[in-house]
């Protein structure tokens, strides 16, 4: 195993022991191994050079594999490695765009989240062929982007979806300053997940020990957060096929889980809970009791209302059958998290690289067996829901435990120098994937944000193919990608 | 049908009646309580704010880069000994003034109230029954956003005072920004703004677009639009809340009695 290192989640590895291969050799290692890519980004390495760094994923053991090559000043190309393994399309694009170095036969080498002028559309001819054109400011409060579908009628035969609206230099920004704040508002619907991998990384790197009572909280936390996005996004799928019961209780379903967030930490989506060296807030028995009673009132009134909305003929006609994403495709571009689960691609990094607590609170992964379709996205969100309301319910027995323990551990460690760490926390879209290297000053000098909307939204043009334009909200709110999360 | 009718019954009256007076819990962060009555050093607290929100000698909080984190308390309390810093569950912190968002020491809520929101009679004598608002995201989290459409939701329903985010600038009175302005949205921002008609007027949501907030030092964001243009409306928050939102507007539009 010398052209690969194998690592753990938020494991600490040597910089010095990532290998470097050429690049020949890398491609033929990757196409052997054949994981899951979860990175595979570049990094300034002095004198015109660019190391590329490559990270796969076993998803059934729970290692990590990382190797590295670097490109010489001179060496501007390579045969890219998508043309094999398509699920590393959008990785080399983003590669490309961020050091120029271009991958040879790339089928689709277009920009990411930079030069948006340089952007040309795929385009179709023919009499009854037209394009509809919608954003960067789209028609509700959302975040903003560019859609350009290709309609045949009403028909959409190719949906392009350029991003980068957002952009505002995330990743150099978190070198120059990186605190849990700017961490909390990278993607500011996945809080607890983004503060939770970015601390995680910290206390890797700074030999941090946290408390177990700290690690439930978090836990407790992040499906929360899941309960309470998921809950929304079932209302705002009701609201999008206008069955705007369901929108409204939905609705108000959720303003329950978020107020419930409110008194644990004083913000309604999680900001100031999680900090590095553990959690901010302790939990009090009152507070948990009354958490415990609202979040049953929840699940009893999430059950009653999809009960009601999956009988009723004319919301099934609109989910059944729309959108939908086959499990191969779902695998050949690499998607992940929930939109993968709903495809029938078991991956769930919850369980795929678990901490402690996954075997001790015997919180077990039930496989969803999902046709891709908006149906499932739906139906997977509700059985989401009720799972992380019994985690927490666990989690809160659990907590009884430790009432003696403290929720947060001060140090003034320093990064520990020429290190390399990885943190994936199973966000409510799906993997957040942290990395961050350190030099040797002991200084932040990379940081890789992968949001798991980046692998996601080509699976949203994939799904709307052959679907009426009309649709095109429905399916975009069933998968609810981020734009902030894929610009950076 | 009948089982959709039996959820509206069973889900009752979800809204919050007197919305101006409605509670807040405890645990909500919103205006800064400042006392450092025995002038410790609170150079620590300083540190710590991730926006460089906090200014001492003398001791003030720009809650117009506050992100409500709580972390110039959690230090002031564990490293500076004292309790200089707090903040209130007071959730009313619009101002239609920019300086008017420093706090400073000794300052209570009421005396926030009487100065922040300067009414004036070409917006009242318009718009007090009716605003129909374009929100532009300009690189904005979602975490404003998410809040900006709760404000519609059956517990807050907004749109019981006239006051709606609709498609189209062209039908809006004015538009609310939230997010550091990116680069990239910079000319969409404008575009937007152009298209609405005059009268007009623009509403900053949320500290990312009152001042950049987080990303004040980030690459990639172009803020001239704020320059250019007359700012009507202030409204602090990280993210803000519904009823920050719903009140500052109100107040705006509203005369005062």
């Amino acid at each position: 195993m010398t052209n690969w290192v194998k690592t753990k989640n938020n494991t600490k590895i040597n910089l010095a022991d990532i290998p470097v291969l050429d690049i020949e050799n890398l491609r033929t290692e990757v196409k052997a191994l054949n994981k899951r890519p979860v990175a595979f980004f570049g990094k300034d390495w002095g004198n015109g050079n660019v190391r590329l760094f490559v990270i796969l994923a076993d998803d059934t053991s729970g290692d990590l594999y990382v190797s590295s090559t670097i490109f010489g000043n001179l060496q501007k190309s390579y045969e890219s490695f998508t043309q094999d393994i398509p699920s590393f399309h959008i990785f080399e694009r983003e590669f490309y765009e961020d050091f120029g170095i271009e991958p040879l036969h790339h089928p689709w080498l277009k920009p990411v989240r930079k030069n948006q002028d340089d952007y040309t559309f795929f385009e179709m001819q023919g009499e009854e062929v037209h394009q509809v054109a919608v954003g960067p400011i789209h028609a509700g409060v959302i975040e903003p982007g560019h859609f350009r579908f290709m309609c045949n009628g009403e028909t959409v035969y190719h949906l392009e979806i350029m991003l980068g609206y957002q952009h505002k230099g995330v990743e150099e920004l978190m070198l120059k300053k990186h605190s849990n704040q700017l961490a909390e508002s990278i993607v500011g619907d996945s809080v607890i997940a983004y503060n939770t991998a970015y601390s995680q990384i910290v206390e890797t790197l700074k030999d941090i020990k946290i408390s177990d009572k700290a690690q439930l909280i978090r836990k407790l936390a992040l499906e929360m957060e899941r309960a309470a996005i998921h809950i929304g996004d079932l209302g705002a799928i009701a609201g999008d096929i206008a069955y705007l019961m369901g929108a409204s209780v939905f609705g108000a379903t959720r303003t329950l889980v978020i107020n419930t967030m409110l008194e644990f930490c004083g913000s309604r989506f999680g900001r100031g809970f999680v900090t590095v060296g553990g959690v901010n807030f302790d939990l009090s028995d009152e507070i948990m009791e009354k958490a415990k009673k609202t979040l049953d009132k929840v699940e009893k009134d999430v059950d009653r209302m999809v009960k009601t909305m999956l009988k009723n003929s004319s919301v099934m006609s609109r989910l059944e059958k729309t959108g939908t994403v086959s499990t191969e495709r779902a695998m050949e571009t690499g998607l992940v998290g929930m939109a993968a689960r709903a495809s029938g691609v078991p991956i769930d990094s919850r369980f795929d690289y678990p901490d402690k607590w996954m075997e001790k609170l015997n919180i077990n992964k039930k496989v969803f067996n999902g046709i891709g379709d908006v149906n499932s996205r739906f139906k997977l969100r509700y059985k989401e829901i009720k799972e992380s309301l019994d985690i927490i319910r666990k989690i809160f027995k659990e907590l009884k435990n430790l009432k003696s323990e403290p929720v947060l551990t001060y140090s003034d460690n320093d990064f520990t120098k020429d290190s390399f760490a990885i943190s994936i926390v199973e966000g409510w879209r799906g993997e957040v994937v942290h990395i961050a290297m350190t030099d040797d000053n002991g200084k932040l000098s990379r940081y890789k944000i992968k949001d798991p909307s980046f692998n996601n939204w080509f699976g949203l043009a994939l799904a709307v193919r052959n679907n009426g334009v009309s649709d095109f909200p429905l399916c975009n709110k069933s998968f609810n990608l981020s734009y902030s999360g894929n610009d950076l | 049908m009948l089982d959709t009718l039996k959820s509206r019954i069973y889900q009752g009256k979800q809204f919050i009646k007197d919305i101006q007076n409605a509670p807040m819990r405890d645990q909500f962060r919103g205006f800064p309580i400042l006392k450092n009555a025995n002038n410790v050093d609170l150079q620590k607290c300083v540190d710590v704010c991730p926006t460089g929100a906090i200014k001492l000698n003398p001791l003030s909080i720009d809650m117009g880069k506050c992100t409500f984190c709580s972390a110039c308390k959690n230090a002031c309390k564990n490293f500076c000994n004292s309790d200089a810093i707090d903040f209130s569950n007071y959730y009313k912190l619009s101002s239609t003034k920019r300086e008017n968002l420093i706090i400073t020491e000794n300052m209570t809520p009421e005396d926030y109230e009487k100065v922040a929101i300067e009414t004036r009679k070409e917006i009242t004598s318009v718009f007090s029954k009716s605003l129909k608002l374009r929100q532009v995201s300009a690189a904005g989290c979602n975490g404003c956003e998410m809040e900006l459409n709760a404000c519609s939701n059956v517990n807050f329903d907004m749109g019981r005072f006239g006051i709606d985010f609709v498609a189209s600038p062209r039908h809006a009175d004015g538009i609310v920004i939230t997010g550091p302005i990116s680069k990239n949205m910079a000319y969409a921002l404008e575009d937007c703004y152009k298209s609405v008609p005059d009268p007009k007027i623009v509403i900053l949501c949320g500290a990312c677009a009152i001042s950049g907030g987080v990303y004040q030092e980030a690459s990639e964001i172009n803020r001239e639009f704020l320059d250019k243009y007359n700012i009507d409306l202030y409204i602090p928050g990280c993210p803000v809340h519904p009823l920050t939102f719903i009140n500052g507007v109100l107040s705006f539009i509203r005369d005062k009695k």
